[in-house]
C-alpha cells in the first residue's frame, strides 16, 4: 500500500526529464497512468467484504511517528475518490493545457498533492496524517498559483494557504493534546479509548483545535473565503482539489473521529451549526456570481456545508447519506467544472453576463451541463444521483436525535438553502445555454470542444445517470462499508426512488416550487444583496488582517533590528543570564562543597587581587598604553597562576603569547584612535553593568556549582594511566595534545594559518579602486 | 581557593562584557582578551587546584594534577591568540577604512 501512495511523488521525479519531450508527446499522457494504475489498484478491494486492512513501515518508531497505512471502506472510498476522479482530470487536462505552458511544474505539483491526498485518507498515525495534510495545502498553494504571473493568483494561492495552513496548524495542537491524553499516535487505538478522551479535561481544547483544521481545508463559513479565489487555479486544478478531494479533507477528518466526538453533545451543535450555516451561505451567495468558476466555488462550499450538516447530526440516516453525497457531490460537480473549463475554452470567457445561447454551438457540452445542474439540484427524476441524496438528506434533517431548538430550525433552513441551490442550478445551465446569443460579446467563435476534452466529463455524467438508475449497485458492496467506519451501527437499507407521498418529497416540491418562482424573478430581488451582505465583507476582514500582521510584525523586526551590534550583544547576553538564572534557579542547581577545596595562601590571594584590579582598571582607563600594560597584567597574573597550580606547559606558552600579544597591541595602538571617555547616558552605563555583573555572577556560580558536583567519574586517570604505554611520552599534557588530540590540535594550527593569512591580507591589500 | 579563584573568573568575565558592550573597537578588542582569560581561569578551576605533582611522569610519583584541564586550556591559549591579533588587524583596518572606531557608526545601510 505504501508503494500506491508515494508511486506519484515517485513518478514525480521523472516528469521534469519526461516533459523534455512536450513537443512530441503531452507530459500528461505519462502522468495518465499514475492515478489509472492506483485506480485499479484499489478497485481489487470493492465489494469484498473485508476487514480493515494495517501495513505498517517503520519511519521514527521511538516517537511512535510510523507509516501506519489502514484501509477501511471510508478510507477506500476517498482513495478511489483521489485515484479515480485524479485519472479523468488528467485526461482532461491534456487537452486543456497547451504545449506551451510549464507542464513540468504543473504534472510535478498534481502528482504530489495525489501523494498527499493519499496519505491523508490512509494514514492511521496522526502525526503522517498531519504531515500529509500541510503537503496537500502547499501543493494547493502551488496549484493556484500555477499562472504566477497573474495578481489575482498569486493573492488566491496566498490566501488559502494562509487559512488552510492556520487550520491545519491548529489541528496539530489538537493531534497533540490528543496524543497527551491517549498515549497512542494511532487513530483506531483512539477509538478504543473514546471514554478516556471524553472525560478529558481537554476535550473543548481537542474538539475546537481540530474542528477548526478540518472547517478552514473544507471551506466552511466564516473560512469559505479562500475557495472563490481559488479558482484561479486552472479548471482541472479546480475540478479536482477544490470540489473533489482537497476540500473534502476536513469532511474526511470529521468523520473519522466522529465515533470519538460524538459522545459529546458539543459536536452535534458546532458541527451541525457551521455546516448548515455555511450551507444556506454558499447557495444564497452564489446566485450572485457573475464567473461561472465563482458559481461553481459556493456552490462547493454549500454543498461542503451540507455534508458537514450531516456528519455532525451523526444519526445513522444522515451518515449514510453524507457519504452517498460525497461520491455523488464528486461526479455531478466534477463534471460543472469541467463544462465551465470547456465554454472558458471554447468561448474565451466565463462571465455568465456575456455568455448565452450556446446550446447550438456546444451541444453536447450543454447535455452534459443539463445532466449536471439538474442533478445538483435534485429535481426529482429516477436518473439523478443528486436527487436520492438531497432526499435522504431532507429525511435525515427529520429524524434528529436532538430536541434542540436547533434541531427544530434545521429543516427549514436546510430547504431554505436547498431553495437557493435549485436557483443557481438553474441560473448556471439556462444562463449559458439558452437566451439570446451575444457572440459579439464573446473574445472567440464558440465551437464544439475536442472529443478528449468531452470525455472525461462524459465519464463522471455516465456516472450521475447510472448511480441515478441504479443506485442500489454503490450501495452494499461501496457506500455501506464507508458509512459503517463511520458509524459501526449502520444497517443496509436500499435505496428507492419512490417512498410514497411522504414528507421528504414534499420538502422537495416546495424547494422547486420556490425555486422557480425566485429563479424567473430573480432580477427584481436581486437588490437583496445590496442589504446582506450589502458592504459586510469577509474578505476585507481577512485583507486587513493579513495587512495589520505585516505591518506589526515589521514595526516589531524593525524594533530589534537596528543594526547595532552592540543592542544585539544585550539583547543575547541578557537573554542568556535570564534563562541561566531562572534555569538555575527551577532546578535547585547551585551547589557548593566545602570538603575538596585547595588552601588559600597569601601568594595566590596577593596575585588574584592584583589581577581584579587590573581587569578593573581596563574599564576606567582613557589611556593608550595604560589599558595595554593592565591588560598585561592580568595576562602575567594569569601565568602565575598557572605556575602556582603546577601547569608549567601552559605557564611558559602563556608568557610568550602575552608578551607577544603586548608587542603586537603596542603595535596597533599607535595607529588606532585615543581611548575616549565613555560617552553613554547613565541609564545605558547601568544596563551595561548590570548585564555584565549579572553575567559575572553566572559564570561564577557555574564555577561553583559544577566543580561541587560530582555527577561523573573524571576521565583525567585514563590519560595518566596510558600517557606512557599508548603515547610513549612522560609529560601527559604533551602526549594529550599531539597523539591523543592529534587531530585537534592539527585543525588548531590551521585556524592560525588561516587566521595569519588574513591578517596579512587585511593588511597589505588595497581596496580596489575601480571596483565598487 | 576554588571559591577564589571562580570570582576572579566571574570578575574577569563581568569587566570582559563591560568592555565588549562599549562603542570603541579598542575596548571591545581588550574585552575579547580579558573574556580568554577569563575563560582560562574557569577551565583551571574546574579540575582540582593543586592536588599533586605537575603532569609529567616521574618514578615514584601516582599522584598527578589534572592533565585534561590543562591540555585544553594550552589550546585554548593559541587560539585566543590567534583571536585576539586578528581582530585586532581588523579593528585597524576597519577604522582606516571607515575614518571611525566607533561601533554606533559602523551600522551599515539602514533598511538592510
Amino acid at each position: 500500500m505504501i508503494f500506491a501512495v508515494l508511486i506519484p511523488l515517485i513518478i514525480a521525479c521523472f516528469i521534469p526529464l519526461l516533459s523534455k519531450l512536450k513537443e512530441k508527446i503531452h507530459t500528461g499522457i505519462f502522468v495518465l497512468f499514475v492515478p489509472l494504475s492506483i485506480f485499479l489498484y484499489f478497485v481489487q478491494f470493492l465489494g469484498r467484504d473485508f476487514n480493515p486492512i494495517r501495513h505498517t513501515y517503520n519511519w521514527i518508531p521511538s516517537l511512535g511517528i510510523n507509516f501506519d497505512f489502514y484501509l477501511d471502506g471510508l478510507s477506500l472510498l476517498f482513495a478511489l475518490l483521489i485515484s479515480g476522479i485524479g485519472a479523468l482530470v488528467v485526461l482532461y487536462s491534456i487537452f486543456y493545457l497547451s504545449k506551451q505552458e510549464r507542464l513540468g511544474s504543473f504534472y510535478v505539483y498534481l502528482l504530489m498533492f495525489m501523494t498527499a491526498m493519499l496519505g491523508v485518507v490512509l494514514s492511521d498515525n496522526i502525526f503522517v496524517l498531519y504531515t500529509f495534510w500541510e503537503l496537500t495545502s502547499i501543493s494547493s498553494f502551488l496549484l493556484i498559483g500555477y499562472w504566477h504571473f497573474k495578481e489575482r493568483s498569486r493573492y488566491g494561492a496566498l490566501k488559502s494557504m494562509l487559512i488552510t495552513i492556520f487550520g491545519g496548524l491548529s489541528m496539530f495542537g489538537g493531534f497533540i493534546l490528543l496524543w497527551v491524553v491517549t498515549g497512542t499516535t494511532s487513530i483506531q487505538e483512539m477509538i478504543n479509548q473514546v471514554d478516556v478522551i471524553l472525560d478529558s479535561s481537554y476535550l473543548p481544547l481537542i474538539l475546537g483545535f481540530i474542528l477548526l483544521g478540518a472547517f478552514t481545508k473544507s471551506a466552511q463559513f466564516p473560512f469559505h473565503i479562500w475557495l472563490p479565489d481559488a479558482m484561479e487555479a486552472p479548471t482541472p486544478v479546480s475540478a479536482y482539489l477544490h470540489s473533489a478531494t482537497m476540500v473534502k479533507a476536513g469532511l474526511f477528518l470529521i468523520a473519522r473521529f466522529s465515533s470519538i466526538f460524538s459522545g459529546s453533545e458539543w459536536f452535534f451543535i458546532v458541527v451541525s451549526l457551521v455546516g448548515i450555516i455555511t450551507l444556506c451561505w454558499g447557495s444564497y451567495m452564489a446566485v450572485r456570481q457573475t464567473d461561472l468558476k465563482a458559481i461553481l466555488a459556493f456552490s462547493t462550499i454549500s454543498q461542503l456545508g451540507m455534508i458537514m450538516a450531516m456528519l455532525g447530526f451523526g444519526t445513522t440516516a444522515a451518515v449514510f447519506a453524507a457519504i452517498f453525497h460525497i461520491l455523488n457531490h464528486a461526479t455531478f460537480k466534477g463534471s460543472l467544472f469541467m463544462v465551465a473549463g470547456i465554454i472558458d475554452h471554447e468561448t474565451g470567457t466565463r462571465d455568465i453576463r456575456k455568455l448565452g445561447g450556446l446550446i447550438t454551438f456546444l451541444p453536447i457540452t450543454a447535455t452534459l451541463a443539463l445532466f449536471g445542474t439538474f442533478s445538483m439540484a435534485a429535481v426529482p427524476l429516477p436518473f439523478l444521483n443528486g436527487f436520492y441524496s438531497k432526499e435522504l438528506f431532507f429525511d435525515a434533517t427529520l429524524h434528529l436525535d436532538s430536541t434542540t431548538f436547533l434541531a427544530q430550525a434545521i429543516p427549514y433552513l436546510a430547504v431554505f438553502g436547498s431553495i437557493f441551490t435549485f436557483v443557481y442550478s438553474m441560473y448556471f445551465f439556462f444562463g449559458v445555454f439558452t437566451g439570446p446569443k451575444q457572440l459579439d460579446k464573446l473574445p472567440k467563435k464558440p465551437h464544439e470542444a475536442p472529443i478528449g476534452m468531452l470525455l472525461s466529463p462524459i465519464v463522471l455524467v455516465a456516472g450521475v445517470i447510472l448511480i441515478g438508475l441504479f443506485p442500489n449497485i454503490v450501495n452494499a458492496p461501496f457506500l455501506l462499508h464507508a458509512a459503517q467506519a463511520v458509524n459501526p451501527e449502520v444497517e443496509f437499507h436500499k435505496v428507492a426512488f419512490w417512498h410514497g407521498f411522504n414528507t421528504p418529497l414534499k420538502m422537495s416540491l416546495i424547494v422547486i416550487a420556490i425555486g422557480i418562482i425566485l429563479f424567473v424573478t430573480r432580477k427584481k430581488w436581486s437588490k437583496v444583496y445590496t442589504i446582506l451582505p450589502g458592504k459586510l465583507s469577509l474578505n476585507k476582514v481577512y485583507d486587513q488582517i493579513v495587512e495589520k500582521l505585516d505591518v506589526i510584525s515589521g514595526a516589531i523586526t524593525r524594533s530589534y533590528m537596528t543594526g547595532s551590534l552592540k543592542n544585539y550583544m544585550s539583547i543575547i547576553l541578557a537573554t542568556t543570564l535570564i534563562v541561566s538564572f531562572v534555569f538555575m534557579f527551577i532546578t535547585n542547581g547551585f551547589t557548593l562543597e566545602y570538603d575538596y577545596l585547595a588552601d588559600v595562601t597569601i601568594l595566590e590571594v596577593s596575585v588574584v587581587i592584583i589581577m581584579i584590579i587590573a581587569a578593573v582598571a581596563t574599564i576606567f582607563t582613557n589611556h593608550n598604553i595604560a589599558a595595554i600594560l593592565v591588560l598585561g597584567v592580568v595576562g602575567y597574573g594569569v601565568a602565575i597562576l598557572f605556575v602556582v597550580y603546577r601547569a608549567p606547559d601552559i605557564a611558559l606558552t602563556q608568557f610568550v603569547i602575552e608578551t607577544v600579544t603586548v608587542a603586537l597591541f603596542l603595535l596597533c595602538f599607535y595607529h588606532l584612535p585615543k581611548l575616549r571617555k565613555s560617552t553613554d547616558s547613565a541609564g545605558t552605563k547601568m544596563t551595561n553593568l548590570f548585564i555584565s555583573v549579572g553575567f559575572g555572577a553566572l559564570m561564577t556560580m557555574v564555577a561553583i556549582s559544577a566543580h561541587s558536583s560530582n555527577w561523573f567519574e573524571s576521565i583525567s586517570d585514563y590519560f595518566v594511566e596510558t600517557s606512557y604505554k599508548l603515547g610513549g611520552g612522560h609529560n601527559i599534557v604533551n602526549v594529550i595534545l599531539v597523539d591523543m588530540r592529534g587531530l585537534d590540535t592539527l585543525f588548531e594550527i590551521a585556524v592560525l594559518g588561516i587566521a595569519a593569512l588574513a591578517i596579512i591580507g587585511l593588511i597589505k591589500l588595497k581596496k580596489d579602486k575601480g571596483a565598487q | 581557593m576554588e571559591i577564589i579563584t571562580s570570582i576572579l573568573a566571574g570578575i574577569l568575565f563581568a569587566t570582559a562584557i563591560y568592555n565588549l558592550l562599549q562603542k570603541q573597537l579598542l575596548r571591545i578588542v581588550i574585552g575579547t582578551a580579558l573574556l580568554s582569560h577569563g575563560a582560562h581561569i574557569f577551565i583551571l578551576t574546574m579540575g582540582k587546584l593543586k592536588t599533586g605533582q605537575p603532569p609529567i611522569l616521574t618514578d615514584g610519583v601516582s599522584d598527578y594534577t589534572d592533565p585534561l584541564p590543562q591540555a585544553l586550556i594550552l589550546t585554548s591559549i593559541v587560539i585566543s591568540f590567534g583571536v585576539t591579533s586578528l581582530l585586532l588587524v581588523l579593528a585597524y583596518r576597519t577604522t582606516k577604512e571607515n575614518n571611525t572606531d566607533n561601533m554606533e557608526q559602523l551600522r551599515g545601510k539602514s533598511n538592510e
